[in-house]
């Protein structure tokens, strides 16, 4: 049967899976939008592509499956370029979908035309210009394919109009079939016992966590894994949730916002276990002196990343669940000794934890929203200070559940993201933790979640600054607080005005009745929370310093 | 250290640009790159010749796998190769100094692929070595034009870099 090539698209989708994209029209995706009029797939149109695609990296984090954006070309597909690099740098399986000007067009700076397949070569995965409609069934399919398999990431796919407003014959393009893609998924049998070894004769080991744990969905084998050795986990903040937050075996999160008594672990530890984790700057301070008394074991699905920041004894490439597998038929159970002892002793000794004074403080806003979900609840966050303060303070014990951007860093990519994780739990709470910085990078998105009657939760902690760089200029540059100071809107009357309900809070009494109200609404709720203006994040490891310098 | 990198891709457009992006990107030091299609037409072979120590080796390697129409990649420094440079080099040749110059070229068993009024155009093929001693010898006539390929090499004998090979190894 003839078809558009917009059909086809259409019709590869839906054979992928898709059920939601998240897009943005224009002039060269028209024959897309006219094919999805009548398509069985829901389409949320946000105020801006950069929203499109958080959300569709949100969905994806939450749901495990591809999220799918779309965009129109030149300043459409530009707009996603920070969502597509927030997705490459967290491993997140997206395919993002762009229009192009007719390809006899192409290469003549023609109206709206932009070289997004050059300008996102080093931010996905992999990309495709399609030239001729008869590669396009193909190039969708295997463009699922790598996005989903192996390390997970963005795939862009750019579509001229011609193409998918052109006519073809449509074809299934049978298995994919690439010569140069093949990920190793499996751990070798000589690196396993060489592992198995190590960690049974080890004294003092640590298991370091990151998002490999909760992409390759390892979260029960890391659990039997720590059980059965005893040994302590620490978790990136990727990893929040990977391993269950309130397991005594827990150390919470490790690095320049880690706790004390992670970093002590990792400082004294005669062993190291990486399990999915890419051993960032954030997370090993200064790298001549991490972990300088472990044998370290590095297991990741990406060879690339093992060796590249961190020399390592023993490297096992593949997904993460298999080797976990593969390792726990190797190891016995261990017994209780000095380093557990150590260990509770230290989380004794330097508990996270803040004052209180009265005045309505970071900390406690969200320990209140744990209690008030009873840490049921998905959240997201944008970044700064609450950021590592929701790491802190909601305790994660479910994976899926905390969807942050870890490696760009990504203001304004909490509120869309927690749009993306509404529409795939629909059932289930959903809160966006935002500064007041942050959150005015895309409060346009509001709109959409009023339109689509997704009834998120923002928490905005409003201090009236860019609070973390506010920390930065307190501790390194003598309380210059040169620029990070905020002039803010109205936010309730911001909500109200977009159709959502807006709350106030500043004092501490009021915290959890406005939180119970949030919760219930079945309309996007914003609660402008106005904390302690100058609170920090501690403890913290300056940048560049060794994991044991710590201040607090 | 110098090592040569034999490189197998899928002739796709833009493999070019992913390979010489990845390596700026990431800091690597490219000392040439040179890129032919085989004798399959759908296969292109890079030889890359890159500086740097074997943590830096195996970082340019693993993040060239990574790019999915990387097929293989073969560092060959360690073993026998034979590997190759083509240069053309245009000189200063007044008629009186045309007898010199093609007995340096007989030397070099290079070949004069132009004649014109007051220059020549030499053709010299060999490894590296060899066509930095040729340029030499050439240059007190003056040198108006040198043009270079990047390093071509293949291994000696029964190994080889090709996607059979591949096959047969997985
Ligand atoms: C898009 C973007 N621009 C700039 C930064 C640098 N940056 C990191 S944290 C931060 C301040 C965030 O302020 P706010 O959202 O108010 O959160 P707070 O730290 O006060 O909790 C800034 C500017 C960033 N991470 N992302």
């Amino acid at each position: 049967m003839k078809m558009t090539g917009a059909q086809i698209l259409v019709e590869c989708l839906k054979e992928q899976g898709v059920d939601v994209i998240f897009g943005y029209p224009g002039g060269s995706v028209l024959p897309i939008y006219d094919a999805l009029y009548d398509a069985d797939i829901k389409h949320i149109l946000t105020r801006h592509e950069q929203g499109a695609a958080h959300a569709a990296d949100g969905y994806a984090r939450a749901s495990g499956k591809v999220g799918v954006c779309l965009a129109t070309s030149g300043p459409g597909a530009t707009n996603l370029v920070t969502g597509i690099a927030n997705a490459y740098m967290d491993s997140v399986p997206m395919v993002a979908f762009t229009g192009q000007v007719v390809s006899a067009l192409l290469g003549r700076d023609s109206f709206q035309e932009a070289d997004i397949t050059g300008i996102t070569l080093p931010i996905t995965k992999h990309n495709y210009l399609v030239k001729d409609i008869n590669d396009l069934a193909r190039t969708v399919k295997e463009a699922f394919h790598i996005a989903s398999t192996g390390r997970p990431g963005p795939v862009l796919v750019d579509i001229p109009r011609d193409v998918s407003g052109g006519e073809t014959e449509y074809r299934d393009p049978g298995p994919v079939d690439l010569p140069g893609y093949h990920p190793v998924l499996y751990g070798e049998e000589e690196q396993l016992n060489k592992a198995a070894a190590a960690i049974m004769a080890s004294q003092r080991p640590v298991i370091y966590a990151g998002g490999g744990v909760v992409v390759a969905g390892a979260h029960q084998e890391l659990r039997q894994l720590a059980e059965l050795l005893l040994a302590p986990v620490t978790t990136t903040l990727m990893g929040l949730g990977g391993f269950p937050g309130d397991h005594p075996l827990s150390l919470g999160m490790l690095g320049m916002h880690g706790s004390k008594y992670a970093n002590y672990a990792v400082c004294e530890c005669d062993l190291l276990l990486a399990v999915g984790a890419r051993f960032d700057d954030r997370v090993t301070g200064k790298i001549s002196e991490f972990a300088p008394h472990a044998t370290i074991i590095h297991i990741d699905v990406d060879p690339a990343e093992i060796g590249k920041n961190v020399p390592v004894h023993i490297p096992i490439v593949g997904d993460v669940k298999n080797v976990l597998r593969q390792l726990l038929e190797r190891l016995q159970a261990k017994l209780p000794g000095a380093w557990q002892e150590k260990i509770q002793a230290w989380k004794k000794e330097y508990p996270l934890d803040f004052e209180e004074n009265g005045r309505l403080k970071p900390q406690q806003v969200i320990r209140e929203i744990y209690r008030v979900t009873g840490g049921q609840a998905r959240i997201t966050t944008e970044v700064g200070q609450h950021q590592m303060w929701t790491a802190h303070y909601y305790t994660f014990t479910r994976p899926r559940t905390f969807i942050s951007s870890g490696g760009l860093g990504t203001m304004g990519y909490g509120f869309p993201a927690a749009i993306g994780v509404q529409v795939a739990c629909p059932d289930e709470v959903v809160f966006d933790i935002a500064g007041d910085g942050s959150i005015q990078m895309n409060i346009q998105e509001l709109a959409t979640a009023v339109n689509h009657e997704l009834p998120v939760n923002v928490a905005i902690l409003n201090n009236g600054f860019l609070g973390m760089v506010r920390q930065w200029q307190e501790l390194f540059y003598n309380r210059r607080y040169s620029y990070t100071e905020l002039i803010n809107p109205d936010f309730v009357k911001l909500a109200e005005a977009y159709g959502a309900v807006g709350l106030r809070v500043s004092d501490p009494a009021d915290l959890r009745p406005a939180l119970e109200q949030a919760v219930k609404e079945s309309r996007p709720v914003m609660l402008d929370f106005i904390i302690e203006r100058e609170e920090n994040v501690l403890p913290m490891v300056p940048p560049g310093a060794p994991l044991n310098q710590i201040i607090d | 250290m110098k090592h040569i990198l034999a490189v197998l891709v899928e002739n796709n457009p833009g493999v070019l640009a992913r390979v010489a992006g990845l390596f700026s990107r990431r800091g690597f030091n490219i000392d040439s790159l040179a890129v032919g299609r085989t004798d399959d037409p759908e296969i292109s072979r890079m030889t890359i010749v890159v500086e740097g120590d074997a943590r830096v080796l195996e970082q340019v390697t693993k993040q060239l796998h990574k790019l999915v129409d990387v097929i293989k990649i073969s560092d060959i420094t360690a073993d026998q190769f034979v590997d190759r440079e083509l240069v053309m080099i245009k000189v200063a040749a007044e008629p009186a100094q045309r007898g010199e110059i093609m007995q340096i070229a007989d030397v070099f068993r290079a070949r004069i692929v132009d004649l014109g009024l007051k220059t020549m155009i030499l053709e010299c093929t060999g490894n590296e070595g060899k066509i930095n001693a040729f340029e030499e010898s050439l240059r007190p006539y003056g040198i108006k034009e040198l043009v270079r390929t990047g390093k071509v090499a293949m291994l000696r004998g029964q190994k080889f870099t090709t996607i059979n090979n591949q096959r047969e190894e997985d």
